[in-house]
């Protein structure tokens, strides 16, 4: 076991430079930042030069990504444009995403393992065949279409939540754009339970057990439930880093001050240490996220050892 | 600690919107004039030195927190005297400025002449990046401080400011130019306290100034909480207790927050929400005439756009843009057919001549085909408006324009609109001369005076020259224009500058944008600014 | 018993294969990854090990599933909308008059009328004849990144699987790397210097990024087709390698990334009209879905027809695609049989 997570702390590594290069190359491609600073105006030569120079700008790209990397492993991720070190937006911006992907997984797991369960034992049956339609809606909806008619609904025709999310970002308030962003991958949830559940329902085990005379109830949180969920598991850990970093629809349209909101900010103003560190932390959850599914199979699934 | 502060104006914004408790600073509790009132922002771009702002959203702060030598009537536009007593000149070129005693910052260092001559020599110095830095341009010295292309600074302050003492500076200009002092309301011009220098990033996380407001907590990127600075020396002090900036990306999800009693004011009302605008606020709606023009530029650097009989084209398609139906539909009013390259807020005497675009601006299919065909027809057969697509409400009416221009020549493919996704990426293409056809150029006045609307846009090389249009006949009426010192004649030269811009149709003139506001029955007196910024401090809350 | 992860794989390149259906790596909320982790439960079940996997003949799958489908109602239905947008993205003149691009202003947000039974939209453009037109753009995008993906995934991942050792490894690291990246942002980044205004960019970006996602899945289902005993036979007879990938393997692990690339299809044309509403997208004149919900999102309000035909036409073609997908992947599946 212990050699088995070193070889994938050491396989990190790469992907993890790669993905930053990657990520890093990219915002370059996107060009000049430093002619956005100066509204409808051309910067004057001089100072947009001292600029380029102050962050870095007149290096060649290899150069630049070297130094920021070396800088990231002191913990300096470099600063914005407006002059806040970003480490300074990460620490207002994370802890936001975070309870609001906490809100998402919940409701991923109770409502989308529920509904799950639910159709997979009754499958062929109206239930299935309504909640399977549902679920198909759900997915062929962009998230952007789904969050301002739930915005315009619930928050101004009755009223019932306000349509933004304050800069506290509280649990209560983000209940909702929680579900926006969740929906996705809830409906996915429930499909992927679902045929889990139908294919371990005719195992041999279940009929066994069955078979012994075990309660129903028994059976299916024993034996069917525990040993269908390890695709679900996998796909919900996986899921985080992803919902992490692909808040910015839903963050854009609740104004929720988290990582969407900064990665899109930093993006429209070509902000490449924002970008780039936020990015770079994201790929680090993904990876570790990554890592403890991996590992969680083997609690879930004995068979499995890693050596 | 920051957090325990964060916590609390926090819980206090949350009170005040469900009752009208106040919550301001300074233990003013009860009464409307404790009352704090929240408002909609956007994320300023840059850091929050006079100096180096140069966006409406960094500006409404500056607003608040700064009072310079002048101020611009918030209803006429005109420069009053501020924090100046009086500005004396004989030659245009030569000014000397007392200041009026009394006043200090909020901090209680007192305002001198001295905290206007750092300030000013601090926004003119290369080495401190700030983007407003050619607004002292004028002042002699500046090619010291402030060397163009790449030359090192010699310099670290302005050799045409003088500290006479206390209350008096002098300030030489390196040419003549007699609205100088009506230029000194910008907040470049500001004064600024020890503490700027002293305590930089300290001052950056709350800015300290001289204004009816002071700084009570600053989150950077989504909220700022200002409070009434009860010993504010000057005559307009705020009416109520404070404000609550926050900070909103699309302002779609502000509109629709102020309609849920989440949000008190809203001072950028989407085009798409102005049909319904009266039906939901009824006369809690501002629509108020501000400086700010909407004008197509044209790449002059693209010898498509600029050989003989190009300006017959770039009337021509002028002259396919119904202005009055694209205001009527996609603005609602909120903007005005342009008939110059100036705008109503400057007033008749101050420049603003309605009509003096003539033919050229009006609304004609047939002529227009006429001139285009004349013109030798579109470059390439087929013109593309480029604009960014992350800011304003810019789709809407390129592709208004471009259907316009569809229309009037009978082709569906003659136009078409060339979002850029990022606003920065949008510079850095002008910056670089890649623009292939007209562009979006849109023009908020910095200070009211008519050489604003023209000297930066269209002189030769000039600053937000983006199409780098230039003409000589139009670069010396504006010099004649800037060495005279009987204000009448000046205005009139510029006038003659403008119509060599219109018969060379140098950009075409769209529409004057007005300010639009929307506020909760929370407000009253509320008001836009010229510029578009609401008037704060005038604001009641009940 | 229930099935055993397949071990071998489990420990090639450090046991990378358990979480290979379900990486997540879309801003939509893992809108992209849906087919992934769907196809794992088919990816797996090849390795079924009581035989009643894609171990018989190729041709027997095939046809069994094809028998199952003609008689699966939502394969019937969903096919029959897919053909529908086939026709309509190939002659859109037939069931709409007018030029999509013919817009007039005077009549902007009005309501059905004679000629627009959908009414229209904020710039007076015609809702029936945009809807009908965009049809082809977006029925475009979702099938040629879907082939390109599908292409370039299943090559890169055969190849992996099949080769396995340091080959494996290394291009499994270049697949973590490009799923570390978030769709949208990726998107947001890659998309907004382009300036050409034809559907490519939004294609070549789908597939830069989506590829991944059918690398995985292919390198799966070769791993385990590589293990049958007919292909350890063909190699004990000396084939080649060639011989054998294309002869023996690629029948065999194809099924589950037909499945994962039509459920992807219709993920690929939602992501589309995500881009064009963070402005990033289409751009005029193309007519598409994404551009025309995104121009109308604001007027949600004022002119809520303008924005719910374009995106029904959306979700139903998307709906389409995945109920495709799905019945594909039932009828390939012995299991649910």
């Amino acid at each position: 076991m212990g050699r088995y997570v070193i070889r994938r702390l050491l396989q990190m590594i790469p992907v993890f430079i790669g993905a930053t290069l990657l990520i890093f190359l990219m915002v370059n491609v996107m060009g000049d930042p430093i002619a956005g600073l100066c509204g409808d105006r051309q910067c004057d030569p001089a100072t947009a030069a001292q600029l380029e120079k102050e962050f870095g700008l007149d290096k060649p790209v290899w150069q630049q990504y070297l130094t920021y990397m070396g800088n990231v492993f002191t913990g300096d991720f470099g600063t914005a444009f407006n002059g806040q070190p970003v480490t300074e937006l990460m620490a207002t911006a994370f802890p936001v995403t975070i309870r609001l992907t906490i809100i998402a997984i919940v409701f991923e797991i109770v409502i989308g393992i529920t509904l799950g369960v639910v159709t997979g034992l009754r499958r062929g049956r109206p239930v299935d065949s309504g909640v399977l339609l549902v679920t198909l809606v759900v997915i062929s909806v962009p998230t952007f279409v789904t969050g301002l008619l739930l915005q315009l609904l619930l928050g101004v025709k009755w009223g019932w939540i306000k349509p933004s999310v304050s800069s506290d970002a509280t649990f209560g308030e983000l209940i909702v754009p929680g579900l926006v962003l969740a929906s996705v991958s809830l409906a996915y949830v429930t499909r992927l339970t679902r045929t889990s559940i139908a294919e371990n329902k005719r195992s041999d085990y279940v009929r066994t057990a069955i078979a012994k005379g075990l309660p129903r109830r028994r059976v299916v949180t024993r034996h069917l439930l525990r040993n269908s969920l390890i695709p679900v598991v996998t796909f919900i850990g996986t899921d985080i880093g992803a919902l992490m970093g692909g808040a910015i629809v839903t963050e854009r349209i609740f104004n929720i001050h988290g990582v969407g909101f900064q990665l899109y900010q930093g993006i429209l103003r070509q902000n490449t240490q924002t970008v780039v560190g936020f990015v770079t932390v994201l790929v680090l959850v993904f990876l570790v996220a990554n890592l403890l599914v991996d590992l969680l199979y083997a609690v879930l699934d004995p068979r499995i050892r890693y050596a | 600690m920051r957090g325990a502060t964060h916590a609390k104006w926090a819980a206090c914004a949350a009170a005040v919107a469900l009752v009208a408790t106040a919550c301001g600073g300074g233990g003013d509790s009860g009464g409307d004039s404790g009352a704090v009132l929240s408002s909609s922002w956007g994320d300023p771009q840059n850091p929050l030195e006079p100096a180096n702002t140069n966006e409406v959203q960094g500006g409404k702060v500056l607003d608040m927190i700064f009072r310079s030598l002048k101020k611009y009537n918030p209803e006429t536009g005109e420069a009053e005297d501020m924090l100046a007593e009086k500005i004396e000149t004989s030659d245009s070129q030569n000014f000397t400025i007392t200041v009026k005693d009394g006043w200090t910052f909020s901090n209680g260092e007192k305002v001198t002449a001295k905290s206007f001559v750092d300030a000013w020599n601090y926004g003119a110095s290369l080495k401190n990046n700030q983007k407003n830095a050619y607004f002292f341009g004028y002042i002699e010295g500046y090619d010291k401080t402030h060397p163009e292309d790449g030359g090192k600074q010699t310099a670290d302050t302005l050799s045409g400011l003088k500290v006479v003492d206390d209350r008096t500076f002098t300030v030489k200009l390196s040419q003549k130019f007699s609205t100088f002092p009506d230029t000194l309301g910008y907040p470049a011009y500001a004064p600024l306290p020890q503490a700027f220098f002293t305590d930089h990033a300290g001052w950056l996380s709350k800015p300290i100034g001289n204004g009816p407001y002071a700084v009570d907590s600053y989150a950077k990127g989504s909220q700022m909480s200002l409070r009434k600075w009860e010993d504010y020396p000057g005559d307009d002090a705020a009416e109520n207790g404070g404000v609550d900036l926050k900070v909103y990306t699309d302002n779609n999800t502000a509109y629709t927050d102020l309609l849920a009693g989440n949000l008190d004011l809203v001072d950028d009302v989407p085009a798409a929400q102005l049909k319904n605008v009266k039906n939901d606020l009824g006369d809690r709606y501002l629509n108020t005439p501000a400086g700010i023009i909407q004008t197509l530029a044209f790449p002059f650097y693209d010898e498509n756009w600029n050989k003989s009989g190009s300006d017959k084209v770039r009337t021509g398609l002028s002259r396919a843009i119904d202005r009055e139906q694209i205001t009527e539909t996609i603005f609602q009013k909120t903007r005005t057919p342009a008939t110059d390259w100036t705008s109503p807020v400057l007033g008749e005497d101050g420049g603003f001549k309605e009509g003096l675009c003539g033919d050229a601006c009006d609304y004609d299919p047939a002529e227009a085909k006429k001139l285009i065909q004349e013109g030798g027809g579109l470059p390439g057969g087929q013109v593309k408006i480029t604009y960014n697509a992350d800011t304003g409400s810019h789709k809407q009416w390129v592709d208004a324009v471009c259907n316009s221009i569809n229309n009037a020549l009978g082709n569906d493919k003659a136009c078409v609109g060339n979002p850029v996704g990022t606003f920065a990426d949008f510079r850095s293409q002008i910056g670089d001369q890649k623009m292939s056809g007209p562009f979006r150029a849109g023009w908020q006045m910095d200070y009211p005076l008519i050489q604003n609307f023209l000297q930066p846009l269209y002189y030769t090389n000039a600053s937000s020259n983006d199409g780098k249009w230039s003409n000589k006949e139009f670069d010396d009426l504006v010099d004649e224009a800037n060495a005279e010192t009987d204000t009448a004649k000046a205005v009139e030269t510029f006038q003659q500058a403008e119509e060599v811009l219109r018969d060379n149709m140098g950009a075409i003139p769209l529409w004057y944008q007005n300010g639009s506001a929307g506020y909760s029955d929370r407000l009253s007196n509320v008001k836009l600014n010229p510029f578009s910024v609401p008037v704060y401090n005038e604001i009641k809350v009940s | 018993m229930p099935e055993p992860m397949p071990p071998e794989p489990l420990l090639s390149g450090g046991g990378r294969v358990p979480e290979d259906g379900a990486i997540a790596a879309t801003g939509m909320g893992g809108a992209m990854d849906l087919a992934t982790a769907e196809g794992e439960t088919l990816e797996r079940a090849p390795a079924g090990p009581d035989g009643t996997g894609p171990t018989d003949r190729p041709r027997s799958l095939w046809s069994d599933a094809w028998r199952d489908l003609r008689r699966n109602p939502v394969f019937i239905l969903s096919g029959l909308v897919i053909l529908f947008l086939v026709f309509v993205s190939l002659w859109p003149s037939v069931i709409a008059s007018g030029s999509p691009l013919k817009c007039d202003l005077a009549k902007a947000q009005e309501g059905s009328q004679q000629g627009a039974p959908f009414g229209y939209d904020g710039q007076g453009c015609n809702v029936y004849t945009r809807t009908v037109y965009g049809a082809r753009t977006s029925v475009t995008v979702g099938v040629l990144a879907t082939l390109g993906v599908a292409l370039f995934g299943s090559v890169l991942g055969g190849l992996a699987g099949f080769f396995g050792g340091v080959w494996d490894s290394v291009l499994s690291r270049i697949t973590d790397i490009f799923f570390a990246i978030p769709v949208v942002l990726g998107g947001l980044v890659l998309l907004s210097v382009v300036t050409s205004n034809t559907v490519w960019p939004v294609i070549g970006f789908m597939v830069l990024l989506g590829w991944p996602q059918i690398s995985r899945i292919a390198r799966g289902s070769v791993i385990t087709a590589k293990q049958n005993d007919y292909v350890q036979a063909a190699r004990a007879l000396g084939a080649s390698n060639s011989r054998m990938l294309l002869r023996h393997i690629a029948p065999n692990a194809v099924a589950p990334v037909i499945v994962v690339a039509t459920i992807a299809l219709g993920t690929y044309i939602a992501l589309e009209a995500t881009l064009s509403y963070l402005g990033v997208g289409l751009k005029p004149p193309t007519v598409s879905w994404g551009i025309d919900i995104s121009a109308a999102s604001p007027y949600i309000r004022n002119a809520p027809h303008a924005l719910l035909w374009p995106s029904g036409a959306l979700a139903l073609t998307v709906l389409a695609f995945i109920m495709l997908g799905d019945a594909v992947r039932d009828a390939l599946d012995p299991k649910l049989r």
